[in-house]
């Protein structure tokens, strides 16, 4: 197994149809074909160990990231935001590497030792011109493909691993050969060092999808190029769709009937931002896609059927599951377990565990995660309600202890997050000479409401235990997220602490 | 009659079908494409299609089975269509998930 029969595949099925899209350039398959098989001599002449991409979106990604299938070394996307002494530390631990990047960093980082620097540009001429190597890449499941640096919001990064066995496992698992119709195009705006960005080009690549690649999120812009290239799929996280919905309202006509699915993903989906989203573009069908790093993108699926159902339903278990993030892949095991291990029962909150071929639960020189029948402890809170609908509580190392006693901060932040003022809520322990940790909220409320904090710590102790009631309540103009949308919930406990962030 | 692992690629020896073994038995099987046996990748071609397994292997289709316990997927198409002895492969229906990513 090896990604590479994927774009093989794709190549002798429809070789002359466009593959990626980026401004007025593009590739088609058996260009990218042809340029994964050039980059991959050049990689492999270097002598480097990986093959990495320090850059937004653009077409080296994918010619990248085939070239370390084809030539063996594996592929690792960094964060283009990191600063630059972040950036060193990430990369002296793939060194020798052969690293593409843009114009203007190749300066600054080919004194970087163990680095050979290219230019996006000069990577791409040589890939397009360049003599193809002989298609010969192992086929050995348990190489590895890709070096993941994890988004580190509780810690230092580490890279995830995954290995050809898991990627491979994960498109033939959810996605059909040549399923995509030849007008069909996926629209890309998730940076290429996240998992999603790289699951988008794996599946689109399987089922014959031309990828509009989006390098910088604006939501006119994403609009836009919708508009221009009759997109007819796309993924956001939740902070984009927030800001495209805002864009949708001022226009009459979203002219977006094109757009056939939005799937979204990579943090907890405001319920009034999906509700919003679905009344502007009644065509278009929403999937909630759950997933990590380490288990190589999508584990979970809320359906389209499942959102309008939801949306539709007066039966309050039905109609909450457009907060839940649906149900576990046919080809994913997924179970709710508590601190020592034991399955859980629907309703009740616990650690997420999964296990499945896409699995990978391993990290860069460091021992499997993975238990010893496959289970991988996600470190995700959540419950599963009476027909496996799951839903998300947040990271097991954000529960707040207080006397003793676990919370989950969703649990709080649902609850706020239904008071009619209430926008955006974010809640994490601060420390507490009494109680160890004491709750505390940052709030954001909707434009012209307004609420006391008192009237918030009512609402909360109406509705949950006391010991749940946020000792401090703060308003915010808005909370911190990262790129893709993750809460950084570090910032917020710095800032509600009192500590310099 | 050999034993095929998860992952493993073999092709046809009477056409040009080439196939990725997805799930097999830790058992003999006699697989065949064209009406012969199938071979290692490495291996020469040899032999005449059997005109009663002309159906074709078709890219990206997978094939099962009866009973499911072998399933493969073709990653390069051919004339020959597959079978375990006499006991021809069927196409396995995919139920489409909702693209996700």
């Amino acid at each position: 197994m090896n990604l590479m029969m994927l774009l093989e595949m794709a190549q002798s099925g429809f070789a002359d149809r466009v593959a990626f899209r980026n401004g007025d350039d593009s590739l088609t398959f058996g260009e990218l074909f042809h340029a994964a098989g050039a980059a991959a001599a050049t990689a492999r002449a270097s002598g480097a160990r990986h093959l990495a991409v320090l850059d937004e979106s653009s077409l080296a990604v994918p010619v990248g990231l085939f070239a370390s299938a084809w030539s063996g070394l594996p592929f690792v996307p960094l964060n283009y935001r990191l600063t630059a002494s972040e950036i060193e530390g990430l990369a002296s631990q793939i060194t020798p590497a052969y690293l593409v990047t843009s114009a203007d960093r190749v300066e600054s980082l080919a004194s970087v030792e163990g680095l050979q620097v290219v230019a996006r540009e000069t990577f791409l001429e040589q890939a397009r011109s360049g003599e193809s190597a002989d298609p010969d890449w192992g086929m050995d499941a348990e190489e590895i493909a890709i070096l993941l640096f994890t988004s580190g919001t509780t810690g230092a990064p580490k890279a995830a691993v995954l290995r050809h066995k898991h990627l491979v496992s994960y498109i033939l698992g959810s996605v059909e050969f040549g399923a995509a119709a030849e007008t069909d195009a996926a629209l890309v705006s998730v940076p290429p060092y996240h998992i999603a960005g790289i699951a988008a080009i794996a599946s689109s690549v399987y089922s014959g999808r031309q990828v509009v690649q989006l390098p910088n999120f604006d939501a006119s812009e994403w609009v836009d190029l919708a508009k221009r290239h009759t997109v007819s799929n796309a993924f956001v996280v939740p902070t984009m769709l927030a800001r495209i919905v805002e864009v949708l309202e001022d226009s009459e006509d979203t002219g977006l009937g094109h757009l056939r699915a939005l799937s979204y993903g990579g943090g907890k989906m405001p319920q009034a931002v999906i509700e919003q989203a679905m009344q502007l573009l009644p065509e278009t069908n929403f999937t909630n896609a759950y997933g990590l790093t380490e288990t190589s993108s999508t584990i979970c699926l809320l359906g389209p059927e499942e959102h309008r159902a939801a949306a539709a339903s007066e039966d309050p278990e039905v109609r909450r599951r457009l907060t839940s993030v649906g149900q576990a892949l046919p080809s994913v095991e997924l179970e709710i377990r508590d601190e020592n291990g034991n399955a859980l029962p629907a309703g009740e909150r616990g650690e997420i565990y999964v296990r499945g071929e896409q699995v990978s639960g391993e990290y860069l020189g460091r021992a499997s995660t993975l238990e010893g029948d496959g289970w991988f402890p996600t470190r995700d809170g959540g419950s599963l309600d009476s027909e496996g609908y799951l839903f998300l509580e947040g990271r097991i190392d954000d529960v707040i202890v207080r006397g003793g006693e676990n919370m989950s901060p969703g649990e709080i932040e649902d609850v706020l997050l239904e008071h009619p003022a209430v926008a955006d809520a974010a809640v994490v322990g601060i420390p507490d000479e009494q109680w160890g940790e004491a709750v505390a909220a940052a709030i954001v409320l909707k434009a012209d409401a307004t609420a006391e904090a008192s009237e918030l710590q009512d609402w909360v102790k109406s509705r949950l235990r006391s010991s749940r009631t946020p000792q401090r309540v703060e308003f915010r103009a808005e909370l911190p997220y990262n790129e893709t949308g993750k809460l950084l919930r570090r910032q917020v406990r710095a800032e509600l602490s009192g500590e310099a962030p | 009659m050999p034993q095929f692992n998860a992952g493993t690629r073999i092709k046809s020896a009477v056409c040009s079908s080439e196939l990725m073994v997805i799930a097999a038995p830790k058992s003999d099987i006699d697989l065949r494409c064209g009406g012969a046996a199938v071979i290692d990748m490495g291996a020469d071609a040899a032999g005449e299609i059997d005109p009663q397994f002309k159906d074709g292997c078709a890219l990206g289709k997978r094939y099962v089975s009866e009973n499911g316990d072998v399933e493969l997927l073709c990653t390069k198409p051919g004339e020959g269509s597959l079978s375990i002895g006499d006991v021809g492969l069927a196409i396995k229906e995919a139920k489409p998930l909702p693209s996700s990513d």
